[in-house]
């Protein structure tokens, strides 16, 4: 039974592992954003 | 959000709503834990391979959804070549990033499977090779879209070597039916001497049903990352003109 639950283990970690890239994506994303606003108004 | 500059010149720019996450998120959990219940109380053990036949409820969906992947970047790098749009592009890589995840599931879950059955984690066979070789042509594919420099040409590039590379696809699918391999037999779409209990049939459609909710939104996700990161380098660049 160990390796059944192993290779699901394995799978749910993958994916958690995935989905935390995608959010840091996610973050660098958003603060681009932030920064390209605050370089406009400082612009401004 | 949108950020202006003057009145006379305007840089948009904007990171979509993601508030369609939760109600599909929440779906697709509620299958895979579904899936979850099916594959290890709901399905009854093979006589065979006892409870080691199980770790089939994960490793197939998931050879599934990276196939699928890879075709709909397969597809989506055909239509780039005759359409050059960003859109395409970006499907294209969400589709050879999703699927290399499923992929790499269906890769170790493997070798788990063949340690109890087969006394060995990996052979040379053709079924094996060959998904191996997919996947790391696949990693090439991503790594070649990061080194090479921002331009016309990258997608370009990018596009031509996936239409390329799909080629193992058709060929790793087919390989157990065109050659004899230590890889089982397809239990599914294999003929008239392959089947499954019904009850081991409901399964691996609940996991494949969850596999491929998970797929379209993991999809979604980088399709959705990926066409913001432009519009953003855009924005950028064109407010670098106007502040010059």
């Amino acid at each position: 039974m160990g390796n059944v639950v192993a290779a699901f283990a394995a799978a749910w970690i993958i994916h958690f592992v995935y989905l935390v890239t995608i959010a840091r994506r996610e973050t660098r994303l958003r603060q681009a954003l932030e920064s390209l606003r605050a370089q406009i108004q400082s612009h401004q | 959000m949108a950020t202006s500059v003057t009145a006379k010149t305007q840089v948009v720019a904007h990171v979509r709503d993601r508030r369609w996450v939760l109600p599909w998120a929440g779906v697709t959990l509620a299958f895979l834990l579904f899936a979850l219940y099916e594959a290890f109380i709901g399905a009854p053990t093979e006589s065979t391979m006892g409870v080691y036949q199980r770790i089939f409820y994960v490793h197939l969906p998931a050879a599934l959804a990276g196939w699928t992947g890879f075709a709909l970047n397969f597809v989506a790098s055909v239509i780039y070549l005759l359409r050059k749009s960003r859109k395409v592009d970006a499907l294209a890589l969400a589709g050879a990033e999703v699927g290399l995840v499923f992929l790499s599931i269906n890769l170790i879950s493997g070798p788990i499977w063949a340690k109890p059955i087969w006394g060995i984690w990996w052979t040379w066979d053709a079924r094996l090779t060959l998904t191996l070789v997919m996947w790391v042509m696949y990693v090439s594919y991503l790594i070649l879209r990061q080194l090479t420099p921002t331009s016309d040409l990258q997608p370009r590039l990018a596009a031509a070597v996936a239409i390329f590379i799909f080629a193992d696809v058709p060929i790793d699918y087919m390989a157990i039916r065109w050659w004899r391999t230590q890889h089982p037999q397809p239990v599914l779409f294999g003929g008239q001497n392959s089947g499954l209990d019904p009850a081991m049939k409901f399964a691996v459609l609940i996991s494949w049903i969850a596999f491929t909710l998970l797929l379209i939104v993991l999809l979604r996700l980088r399709y959705e990352q990926e066409l913001d990161r432009h519009a953003i380098e855009d924005a950028r660049r064109q407010y670098l003109l106007i502040a010059s």
